[in-house]
């Protein structure tokens, strides 16, 4: 792994790691810069090391210490030599960060997402330092200027320590109410760079993959919280239709002029099967029964397009009649009519009664009552089936009633 | 740690209740008063008469000015404070959601600087 894979990768989790080791955000991001800047500086030369996280802790602690030692001011040098009398004495072990590395990323969402922070630092602090985002990049997708962002980052920070947020998982009692928070935040920084339009769209890019990166920790760190994973289940399913939903010049396409074919269908089939696993898990929460809407869509859809293939392929009157119930779920009854107008004109399924009852039902969700009531009526003689005719001749009655009402 | 508790809230709001109600209100800070005293939490604490008793005072160019009425009009105002004792910011949170004015006023949790 290369410096700077390791820096995306990992760079949330060994920061969380020296937060803790430390107890100074300030400080442990200095120390980290410091560390990476060593391995940029060494590893070329000197050959990668075997555990390439653990390097950088130790290094980036050895780091700490230097700079704790060079601290002047009076008021940082009490603070400093207090964190130099713990960091000298806690003992390092081989490899810090693969023992303790889930708490320590939860600690730090939690931190970053403490409600005493305003939404806008909470969004910033999480990308700066779960994600390892520069301040530019951080600005630049939230179209602020970098001392504007630089300084929401100092404020956020000058916060955590002295109003003394504090550095851990909230006990059970808070946490489903502070979950919340962490997940509104990951929300919003994938819907940052999925909903805007303006805006560098590599950083975009880039926020809507690492709200999922997160959403996917949560998930795995918190596995009894189905929110967390309906939420990823969610940003899945609608990112999974990144590539369709803009144009080649850059313009938003409507869902039903999407290009199927670009869709991202395991990541649809990734996200399916968690929003199922969190209804079933958790029930209708916020996020499942988002991510469940935009569930049916997406299935929805690829049935009418499937639908299209096979009816290009092995089409028969049949399949045409099923397509039509298909594209009529996904892209509205006007659409499903229009199929339906082509397969009758051609003469086909005269003597079924599900042509005209599909099309009364399309006419019906039109509010074209009266054509509705005429097609119900043309469908009736022609049902064998008992049930099924009890079912049109209520529909019927239904649409006569709602004609009466519209013509006063 | 130690943070101020300010306890914001309407005075009009609070003259319009009933005599009954006022008292059962101000009978509930009791029981939370003691509570966070037993803890060890308690520090200081008061409630303050209505904002028509207080006096704005400003030294500018070493002469004293004096103003009727409070620094600043604003739609709820200062009621009470509590200063406490508390290992962080989420004990302090916890704690100021416990006071009774908390429920209809707005209680305004400030850490104090360190070391004084």
């Amino acid at each position: 792994m290369d410096v700077e894979r390791l820096y995306r990768a990992d760079y949330g989790r060994i920061l969380a790691t020296l937060i803790r080791l430390l107890g100074d955000f300030d400080l442990a991001e200095e120390a980290l810069q410091d560390a990476f800047a060593a391995a940029l500086e060494q590893w070329p030369g000197e050959g990668e090391p075997a555990s390439p996280r653990a390097w950088i802790v130790s290094t980036a602690r050895h780091k700490a210490i230097d700079r704790l030692r060079h601290r002047t001011r009076f008021e940082d040098k009490r603070a400093a030599l207090e964190t130099l009398a713990t960091l000298e004495e806690s003992p390092v072990s081989s490899d810090p960060i693969e023992s303790v590395v889930t708490d320590e990323r939860l600690r730090l969402v939690f931190t970053c997402c403490h409600p005493s922070l305003a939404v806008d630092a909470q969004i910033a602090l999480t990308l700066r330092s779960l994600c390892g985002l520069s301040t530019d990049e951080i600005a630049r997708a939230f179209l602020v200027s970098v001392p504007t962002m630089a300084q929401r980052l100092v404020r956020a920070k000058q916060k955590i320590r002295d109003a003394r947020i504090p550095y851990r998982i909230p006990p059970d009692e808070q946490l489903p109410e502070r979950l919340e928070a962490v997940l509104r935040t990951v929300y919003l920084v994938f819907n940052e760079g999925y909903a805007a339009t303006s805006g560098d769209t590599v950083v975009r890019r880039e926020l809507t993959a690492e709200a999922i990166r997160l959403g996917r920790v949560l998930s795995e760190l918190m596995p009894d919280r189905t929110e967390a994973r309906a939420l990823l289940a969610l940003m899945l399913l609608h990112d999974a239709r990144r590539e369709a939903r803009i144009s080649a010049n850059g313009e938003p396409v409507p869902l039903e002029e999407q290009d199927h074919r670009r869709w991202d269908r395991a990541q649809i089939q990734e996200g399916l099967t968690l929003v199922k696993s969190a209804l079933r898990d958790g029930g209708a929460g916020f996020y499942a029964l988002q991510a469940a809407i935009v569930a049916v869509h997406a299935e929805a859809e690829c049935a009418a397009r499937l639908y299209d293939l096979l009816a290009e392929r092995h089409s028969s009157p049949v399949v045409e009649l099923n397509r039509a119930a298909a594209v009529a779920m996904a892209d509205g009854p006007a659409r499903g009519l229009e199929l339906l107008d082509a397969l009758e004109s051609r003469g086909g399924l005269a003597d079924y009664y599900l042509l005209p009852a599909a099309r009364a039902d399309l006419l019906r969700r039109l509010g074209r009552w009266e054509e509705a009531a005429a097609t119900y009526r043309r469908a009736l003689p022609l049902v064998a089936n008992e049930p099924e005719r009890r079912f049109l001749e209520r529909r019927l009655a239904e649409v006569e009633s709602k004609s009466r009402l519209a013509r006063g | 740690m130690q943070y101020l508790l300010l306890i914001y809230q309407r005075e009009a709001e609070l003259n319009g209740w009933t005599d009954a109600d006022k008292a059962a209100f101000y009978e509930a800070y009791g029981p939370f008063t003691q509570g966070i005293v037993k803890s060890g939490h308690m520090r200081a604490g008061a409630g303050l008469q209505p904002i028509a008793t207080a006096t704005t005072v400003r030294v500018r160019d070493g002469k004293t000015l004096t103003t009727d009425g409070p620094f600043a009009e604003t739609k709820e105002q200062l009621a009470g404070f509590y200063l406490i004792e508390a290992k962080d910011i989420d004990e302090a949170i916890a704690i100021a959601a416990k006071i009774p004015s908390a429920r209809f006023g707005s209680v305004e949790v400030r850490p104090t600087i360190a070391g004084h």
